[in-house]
């Protein structure tokens, strides 16, 4: 015997199974906590029951969640992708899982064409079309490189990126720079006059911001998030607070870093005037959180979920950066203007890894502002965060949500919960428009397929010593 | 006086949390100040209007605790008791939501409450994940289901070892904990004894004699069929046996059990030899004592006088010529009675036969004197326990009434928390009237939701004669055979 042995007690008892036997604990006056049983999805018991069985898998899961909740995310300098990523001209990076030409969704193909318009690299829609087609560029995931991009995701060369540290884990993660609501390039469009505003955020807004952050020094990034949180923002359909909290940060540098006064002012007001620039700040932050809890042999935790508007991809901590991908599904939820579901393309972006980081959808009792706009009840919200602890391996205390009374956020996905509940994550998300070209459609609510979990958990079993 | 300050960057808390631990930590004795809070302007003016050396460099982002106490050993106290506080997790909430959903896991459920333990009684391919679970939460499990596959069992089992954790099961329909009746368990007092028990019948047996004459029992530990086979190796055996040796209110263990694997009887005897409780082993087999002896002996052991389980009903029955037909609900009841029936008449066909017996065809047509337990799991597969529903084993009971060769059933019934509300009646339906005598073996104790005497004064009212010992019932059942056909 090792140390004191634990007494026997019944007291409270969780009962899963018949529920004859937990009518007769209640019968004897025993406290009972039942399950909601179900059994996992079907065809996995066997995987589920390997990963579930190796005993590995709580202590790691534990570690996941240590990992994410100990990393930081600092922003340290803003900078070009050329510098930043060192990528070059004709390459890009994009959003989700890999994904051909062929394959590519309209948004995501229109945002390729668009960054090739604003690289020069063609002059018309059609040649850079052709010229995408017939494989004259490449692109891969930003993830491969560290980066997150939100919707089309596409980073090339001009495109100034946020650049955030975490030294704990000594890693680095970048975003571009988010360009405001409607049509944009991150939602497909292409038209000259999206082109012209990404050449003024190259040559006016990121080289102020670089001022004015190297002039500030290092600015803690998840502290941000930390009250952001607090002030109803689920730091991904909604980064008001937070995109305020940062242009605070930078004002005081760019009034004096002795710019065109025309310029600052034009600044101030493309940041402010665009509730989702801090998204771009909550992307890489949580990037940082989830790469540190990547690559734990035997845990379970989700550490990406990214879609590139055809397929959803999900990595998981115990098998690194294996994909495990499925179809991307149409979100629920409101649209603008005239558009309607059927314009609206299959999910897509890199932002689902503020939910794998344990905000945005996970975080919707903080934002009961937005729950509206999301298609939901403030009940809802509730429950929905409710919902997202019973499939995360931990909570993360630094995030803490008021209405919850200061419980940390729901924090690592653990992929056996998603299948033995049936629950999936939820995601909180724009639509981008399912032509090329069109932009945002709407907003609204999405899940991942159930078909990544599928595909992770036979990975995640194989990777079971023997 | 030992005044410190530490900056901790990028420890973000909110100041109302922040001012409620530095209130709390305050008031410790040894300790004049504490402040923590983020370092704001105003919060670094007033630690140095207090006297605090305050660091130049620190952001509002920061969190600065300053301590001011009698010496560096409560400066340091009072750390430990900030860092604790900063990572004490508020009491889940619920919020404001009308509806909590419920827990869609055993681990989910776990972290909603204070549970110690789980009961699953999911499918048995898969109720060894929510086994695993209930481990990973810390909870001891009892696994009701059956099916689980060895090598699941093993890994449990392996498990719960390392982690100081009890796997009761798989299979394990029976378990009383701390008093507490789980599965199918009948109503004890409390007392003294402690079970271990692979067997759910064996052990409601054993619950049953003990509590007929006055013995309590603190916990009953079901450990599952297979525990004490050479591969499972006893792991479950063994835990329970420390579980219930560390128990103060324990003053004698049994242990109950078909024969172990010889190498696991000499593990599992080792371990009871080094306990400071005493352990009576009832092992069931050929050659081995009936569960009555055994339940004689220790309630010998605890110094308490025994007397003999009651009877039910008339005057022995004439016998007639035939066989003996036995069914069963309990695998348990089963092979104790065929035990001491093959002792009388040499050959019981089974659908769970003995060593070199013969087994019965899949039909279960009766092969001379043939016994039956409804409740194997070839059996029970896709239909509840017969315990639950005895529809199969009454009908069973009515054809045999009618057969020409039946001399005499043995049959058992089970009364206790989750068994039929009244199982008496409807066997009394059938068996009033007949003319085959119908032997019976009542297991349940005083309380149990059923009534026992109740339940007892119906069958025997109907013609039956009942036992509360299978021993006895099955040896009156003998008795019955004439010459011609028991040799």
């Amino acid at each position: 015997m090792n140390g004191p042995v634990r007494a026997l007690s019944a007291q409270t008892v969780v009962t899963a199974g018949a529920s004859l036997f937990e009518d007769t604990l209640t019968g004897q006056g025993v406290t009972t906590q039942p399950v909601a049983w179900s059994p996992p999805i079907a065809g996995t018991e066997d995987a589920v029951a390997a990963v579930m069985l190796d005993r590995r898998r709580a202590a790691a899961n534990a570690e996941a969640v240590r990992r994410m909740t100990s990393a930081k995310a600092t922003l340290v300098d803003v900078r070009p992708a050329a510098q930043a990523l060192g990528l070059r001209r004709g390459e890009f990076l994009h959003a989700g899982p890999p994904v051909s030409w062929e394959r590519a969704s309209g948004p995501m193909r229109g945002a390729l064409i668009g960054a090739v318009l604003l690289e020069g690299l063609a002059e018309t829609p059609e040649e850079a079309e052709a010229m995408l087609a017939a494989g004259g560029c490449s692109w891969e995931p930003c993830h491969h490189r560290g980066a997150v991009g939100p919707m089309a995701g596409v980073v090339s060369t001009s495109m100034w990126m946020l650049e955030l540290r975490d030294e704990e884990h000594d890693a680095t993660s970048w975003c571009s720079l988010n360009e405001g609501l409607g049509k944009v390039l991150r939602y497909g469009a292409y038209s000259p006059d999206v082109i012209e505003r990404l050449r003024w955020m190259a040559e006016v807004l990121g080289p102020a911001l670089q001022a004015a952050t190297r002039a500030r020094g290092p600015i803690d990034i998840l502290a941000i998030i930390a009250q952001m949180v607090q002030m109803g923002d689920e730091g991904h359909n909604r980064n008001r607070a937070g995109t305020l909290m940062i242009l605070k940060e930078w004002l005081p540098d760019l009034i004096t870093s002795g710019r065109d006064p025309g310029d600052v002012a034009e600044v101030v007001r493309f940041v402010s005037g665009n509730d989702h620039f801090f998204l771009n700040l909550v992307m890489p932050a949580c990037k940082l959180m989830t790469a540190a809890a990547s690559g734990i042999p035997g845990s379970s935790v989700v550490t990406t979920m990214a879609r590139n508007g055809t397929d959803f991809g999900i990595q998981v901590s115990g098998t690194g950066d294996q994909w495990y991908v499925g179809p991307a599904q149409i979100a629920d939820g409101l649209y603008l203007g005239q558009y309607g579901p059927e314009d609206a393309n299959p999910d897509i972006g890199d932002s689902a890894i503020t939910e794998t980081a344990g905000i945005g959808g996970f975080a919707m009792a903080t934002a009961p502002a937005i729950v509206r706009f999301v298609g939901g009840s403030v009940p809802d919200a509730l429950a929905t965060t409710l919902r997202m602890y019973d499939l995360c391996a931990g909570e993360n205390p630094a995030w803490a949500i008021p209405i919850m009374e200061f419980r940390g956020t729901p924090t690592g996905i653990d992929v056996t919960s998603v299948l033995r509940s049936g629950q999936l994550p939820q995601i909180n998300t724009g639509m981008a428009g399912r032509v090329a070209g069109t932009g945002q459609v709407g907003a609204g609510l999405v899940s991942p397929p159930m078909e990544c979990f599928v595909a992770a958990i036979e990975g995640l079993a194989a990777a079971v010593r023997p | 006086m030992t005044r410190d300050i530490q900056v901790r960057p990028g420890a973000y808390q909110d100041s109302v949390t922040l001012m409620q631990i530095s209130r709390e930590l305050s008031t410790r004795p040894d300790v004049s100040t504490v402040q923590v809070g983020m370092a704001t302007e105003l919060n670094l003016e007033i630690l140095t209007q207090l006297g605090f050396d305050v660091p130049d460099d620190a952001s509002p982002n920061d969190m600065v605790v300053a301590i001011d106490a009698e010496d560096a050993a409560a400066v340091a106290s009072a750390t430990e008791a900030l860092d604790e506080a900063l990572t004490r997790r508020p009491r889940p909430s619920t919020g404001l939501g009308t509806g909590v959903p419920a827990p869609a896991t055993i681990g989910a459920a776990a972290r909603r409450g204070d549970a110690t333990l789980a009961l699953v009684s999911t499918p048995g391919r898969v109720a060894a994940i929510d086994a695993a679970d209930a481990l990973a939460a810390g909870l001891d499990v009892m696994v009701f289901s059956d099916n689980v596959s060895v090598e699941h069992e093993v890994l449990l089992k392996a498990w719960a070892a390392s982690a100081d954790l009890l796997v009761m099961g798989p299979d394990c329909g029976t378990a009383v904990v701390d008093g507490v009746g789980l599965g199918f368990a009948n109503v004890v007092r409390p007392g003294p004894i402690g079970i271990v028990a692979a067997s759910g019948t064996g052990a409601q047996h054993l619950l049953a004699l003990f509590d007929g004459v006055g013995l309590g029992v603190k916990h009953c530990l079901g450990v599952g069929g297979r525990d004490l086979s050479s591969e499972v190796g006893g792991r479950s055996t063994l835990a329970a046996l420390d579980r219930l040796d560390s128990d103060p209110d324990v003053t004698t263990i049994v242990v109950v059990s078909k024969p172990p694997a010889a190498e696991v009887a000499d593990i599992v005897t080792r371990h009871a030899e080094g306990l400071s409780t005493p352990v009576v082993m009832g092992y069931l087999g050929a050659g081995q004592p009936d569960l009555t002896s055994t339940a004689q002996r220790v309630t010998e052991a605890v110094g308490m006088s025994w007397t003999s389980p009651p009877r039910w009903g008339a005057d022995t029955p004439v016998g007639r010529p035939g066989f003996l037909r036995g069914l069963f609900t309990g695998g348990t009841l089963c092979d104790e009675a065929m035990l001491l029936a093959i002792d009388v008449v040499g050959t019981v066909a089974s659908n769970i036969a003995l060593p070199g017996q013969p087994q019965l065809a899949p039909d279960l047509a009766a092969v001379g004197h043939t016994f039956i337990d409804f409740g194997d799991d070839r059996l029970t597969a896709g239909r509840p326990h017969p315990m639950i529903d005895p529809a199969l084993r009454t009908e069973r009971l009515v054809k045999e009434l009618d057969s020409p060769d039946c001399a005499v059933v043995l049959l058992d019934v089970v009364l206790g928390h989750g068994a039929h509300p009244d199982p008496a009646a409807e066997l009394a339906e059938v068996i009033r009237g007949a003319q085959t005598p119908v032997i019976v073996t009542l297991v349940g104790t005083r309380d149990d939701p059923q009534g026992l005497d109740s339940q007892a004064q119906t069958l025997a009212e109907a013609g039956a004669v009942v036992h509360a010992s299978n021993a006895a019932a099955t040896r009156e059942a003998l008795s019955l055979l004439t010459e011609e056909v028991a040799s």
